[in-house]
């Protein structure tokens, strides 16, 4: 019983000492960010890496989630023979909600585990530590491209999701479900605001790309340098992405829920 | 040399795809069916009180969508709303007589223009007008009414 609760109290310390170690490593990172834009090729390569790479994933996700969206809001819509409003109602999900969060898990997925096993394979054969020797600040060669990369892919990543999600529910409710094409496209331009919707969706995605980008790159420069403790760092950075993404979305939404 | 020439194409790529959607999505206008249309003519009808008709609204022949609301305005001389409706050249044999009324898609859905032909010989020309309208039936302004008339006795 002692035992137990001991073993909780010590895990829970652990869970702190890496929540704390990661907001430190974070405050520890900022001044390297200007820095980093003078290196532009390391972000480029990164770009290519977390952003290019992770694009037709994205946009094959964006695709079949507006598809779904449009066939199962049109079970509902019909009831209320109001189909007409597909297009606002997918358009509204999918850049409000759908696009960052679910952007952002698959950057986690496809991106945050790459990151996090190169830079742990990297800790793993002392590469961090030879550079190190060699007075190259790992911090600004390694950690900061990488994040800025994934703050600057993941706007964008979420753009082209939610375009695609948005043209699959165009096929799927005009071609297959009878909804009118007029209709489909004034009710979004009637009903998706530019600030309420767009704005935050974008800085939704903004803030994902930060944290998630982060976490891979914490996870990672941090792991046990064993080759079970890389695979450990990939699972880790994302299930705690995931949680924390979906756990930091329920707070942006309601700080920017519109006033009714 | 050209690996980093293939990395810098498929970023410029990446990043111009992601302009362009971020660009489709604050624009969100683009409308296929206006871009492709075939032969139109447009006709102007007034109304009293257009509800919340919109632009690009469907105008429907018994029930079939033969056109699109064009613009809409406000005209100050009369205070009524002018609709322009831009209709399929196929249909351009609708009599003077026409008239149009703003119906609802079911109880919910969007508002849209509805045309009851007349029994005229002459026909609607390009940049006519119809004169007889009926304007939007507002479903607040009609339970308020119900409810006046059913109070007690």
């Amino acid at each position: 019983m002692i035992a137990t609760v001991r073993d909780c109290w010590q895990s829970f310390g652990q869970f702190a000492a890496n929540f704390g170690g990661f907001q430190m490593f974070s405050f520890r990172l900022l001044p390297y960010l200007p820095k980093a834009l003078l290196r532009p090729r390391l972000i480029t390569e990164q770009l290519y890496a977390v952003g290019a790479l992770s694009l037709v994933l994205t946009m094959f996700g964006g695709l079949f989630v507006g598809m779904v969206l449009a066939l199962q809001s049109h079970s509902t819509l019909v009831e209320f023979s109001s189909i007409d409003s597909m297009g606002a109602f997918v358009s509204e999900t999918m850049v409000r909600e759908l696009g960052p969060v679910v952007t952002a898990l698959l950057f986690a997925g496809r991106a945050g585990s790459a990151i996090a096993s190169e830079v742990g394979l990297m800790r793993a054969t002392n590469q961090i530590a030879a550079m190190e020797l060699m007075a190259v600040d790992p911090m600004q060669r390694i950690v900061a491209p990488r994040v800025l990369a994934g703050v600057i892919s993941m706007p964008l990543l979420t753009a082209i999701f939610s375009m695609m999600g948005i043209f699959g529910a165009y096929l799927v409710g005009t071609r297959l479900l009878g909804v009118d094409e007029g209709a489909f496209w004034s009710q979004i331009n009637a009903r998706v605001d530019m600030h309420q919707d767009v704005a935050s969706g974008f800085l939704k995605s903004i803030i994902f790309g930060a944290s998630a980008s982060l976490m891979a790159v914490f996870e990672g420069y941090y792991c046990q340098p064993t080759p079970a403790g890389v695979s450990r760092a990939a699972t880790r950075t994302v299930v705690i992405t995931s949680v924390w993404i979906l756990l930091l979305d329920f707070i942006l939404t309601g700080l920017t829920l519109p006033k009714v | 040399m050209s690996a980093v020439r293939a990395i810098d194409i498929s970023v410029g790529m990446f990043i111009l795809l992601g302009l362009v959607s971020a660009l489709f999505l604050v624009v969100q206008t683009i409308d296929p069916s206006q871009v492709n249309a075939g032969e139109t003519y447009v006709v102007e009808a007034r109304f009293d009180h257009i509800g919340d008709l919109k632009i690009r609204a469907p105008v429907a022949l018994a029930g079939v969508t033969i056109g699109r609301v064009a613009e809409i305005t406000a005209d100050p001389a009369d205070y009524r709303a002018v609709v322009l409706l831009r209709i399929d050249s196929s249909f351009d044999n609708l009599p003077i007589d026409t008239d149009a009324t703003i119906a609802t898609a079911g109880l919910l859905g969007g508002k849209y223009v509805e045309l009851t032909p007349g029994g005229d010989s002459e026909m609607l020309a390009d940049q006519g007008e119809i004169t007889f309208t009926q304007s939007a039936i507002l479903l607040e302004n009609l339970i308020g009414k119900y409810m006046l008339n059913s109070s007690p006795e």
